[in-house]
């Protein structure tokens, strides 16, 4: 009788075929991150139920426990054509440098009379700027509200998207209610009425309302 | 993995001759795969979270020229006027209070899950649904809950999300962030007075 001899089957696995897939699923999600902006000032945002994903092409006002409030557009196209403006209409004369520092650079809050000198500086030391806010008086109108000309300025900028940009707001929780009525107040004089509070999600409450709709789905 | 190159056995050899080695081509993966996974791990992870979450709130108009015939009036048994004051107290009282004469019953409490401005939302909300439909002048089945919210000077911004999260919670869809009044600041001072002196 003769032995049959079996056949010795290499352990070895071809890895090249998954490796291509990993790197190519890798290169999809290197694409498609946008990471966290820069944010020059810490804000610890309040809690709600509500999940409404923040929306693209939408204006940032960021305001931090002691009011200042910081502007920040993620649209960069407009974000170009808004600088173009400002520096025109407010005889800045900003350089192609400064501009395109505005264009790539992250949120800021400084008077219009600030804004050359902090362009002018370089990226890496922009961070650590003594920022003073955006100023924000109660007359609410545009002509002497920094804040109101700003986002006037960029929803004229931001128009040709489609739909005019949305306007959110990040605010500290412990910022006291006037600070705040002051940015909201700017938004409803130059007729924004509906926009979005950025929040942190928490859990619905058990046994309420949406609690009972939301189990429902 | 290391593989041993086994001496080649038998064939002559002289010394002083080396034979080149003969490498495999083929190299491992596994520690690339390994990376390639993990590195894509942290992207889906950093994409998902950097995504914020947003309320969406709707001021009333703030035009001065608005005509009075196209004002909404609020109906005195759906309104529930919440004020925010210091150190997260909410005040609350019922009605319209448009009557100096006879003050409305105003009530303090926290942002706590129970017996909370929460529970007084349900309560207005259940009793306003058990009266639209009981034919009094003025009711209508269409009829829903209204909420006025007045912060005051020293409320903070979690306040206002909290009040708004609450209308979310509770399905109130009419409700409107006012300003505050000289006599919804008095409401505040009398109960403050009425509580002190009550210990």
């Amino acid at each position: 009788m003769s032995k049959h001899k079996l056949p010795r089957k290499s352990t070895h696995i071809d890895m090249t075929a998954m490796c291509d897939v990993a790197f190519l699923l890798l290169t999809f999600f290197m694409l498609a991150t946008k990471f966290k902006p820069d944010e020059p000032v810490v804000v610890k945002t309040p809690s709600s139920t509500s999940d409404i994903i923040l929306p693209d092409n939408s204006i940032l006002l960021t305001v931090d426990a002691k009011g200042q409030v910081f502007f920040d557009y993620d649209n960069k196209k407009a974000k170009k054509a808004l600088i173009n403006t400002v520096s025109q209409e407010k005889g800045l004369n900003l350089t192609e440098e400064e501009k395109a520092a505005f264009v790539n650079g992250a949120s800021f809050g400084l008077p219009f009379n600030q804004m050359k000198q902090y362009l002018s500086i370089p990226p890496m030391e922009q961070k650590s700027y003594a920022f003073t806010g955006i100023p924000v008086d109660t007359s609410y109108v545009a002509a002497t509200n920094e804040l109101g000309y700003w986002i006037q300025a960029a929803r004229t900028a931001g128009q040709d998207e489609g739909h005019p940009p949305r306007i959110c707001i990040k605010c500290d929780a412990s910022t006291v209610y006037p600070k705040v009525k002051d940015v909201i107040k700017t938004l409803t004089k130059n007729n924004i009425d509906r926009f979005n509070l950025l929040t942190s999600l928490e859990a619905v409450p058990e046994g309420t309302d949406l609690f009972k709709e939301r189990s429902k789905q | 993995m290391a593989e041993i190159q086994e001496k080649s056995g038998g064939g002559k050899q002289r010394p002083g001759v080396k034979k080149g080695k003969k490498l495999s081509t083929r190299i491992d993966l596994t520690p690339m795969v390994d990376l390639g996974f993990l590195l894509i791990t942290f992207f889906i992870f950093t994409t998902t979270m950097s995504k914020p979450k947003t309320m969406e709130i709707n001021m009333p108009v703030d035009k001065p020229d608005i005509e009075e015939k196209d004002k909404n009036k609020v109906k005195d048994y759906t309104a529930m006027t919440v004020l925010l004051s210091k150190q997260n107290r909410v005040y609350y009282y019922t009605g319209l209070a448009d009557d100096p004469m006879n003050p409305p019953k105003v009530e303090v409490t926290y942002f706590q899950s129970k017996n909370g401005i929460r529970d007084a939302i349900i309560a207005l909300k259940k009793r306003v649904y058990e009266e639209r439909g009981n034919g009094m002048p003025g009711h209508n089945i269409k009829d829903e809950p209204v909420i006025l919210i007045k912060p005051d000077t020293t409320s903070q911004y979690d306040d206002i999300v909290n009040i708004l999260d609450e209308m979310n919670i509770n399905g109130i869809t009419t409700y409107a962030l006012v300003d505050i009044t000289d006599v919804d600041r008095d409401f505040i001072k009398k109960t403050e007075e009425a509580n002190l002196s009550a210990q």
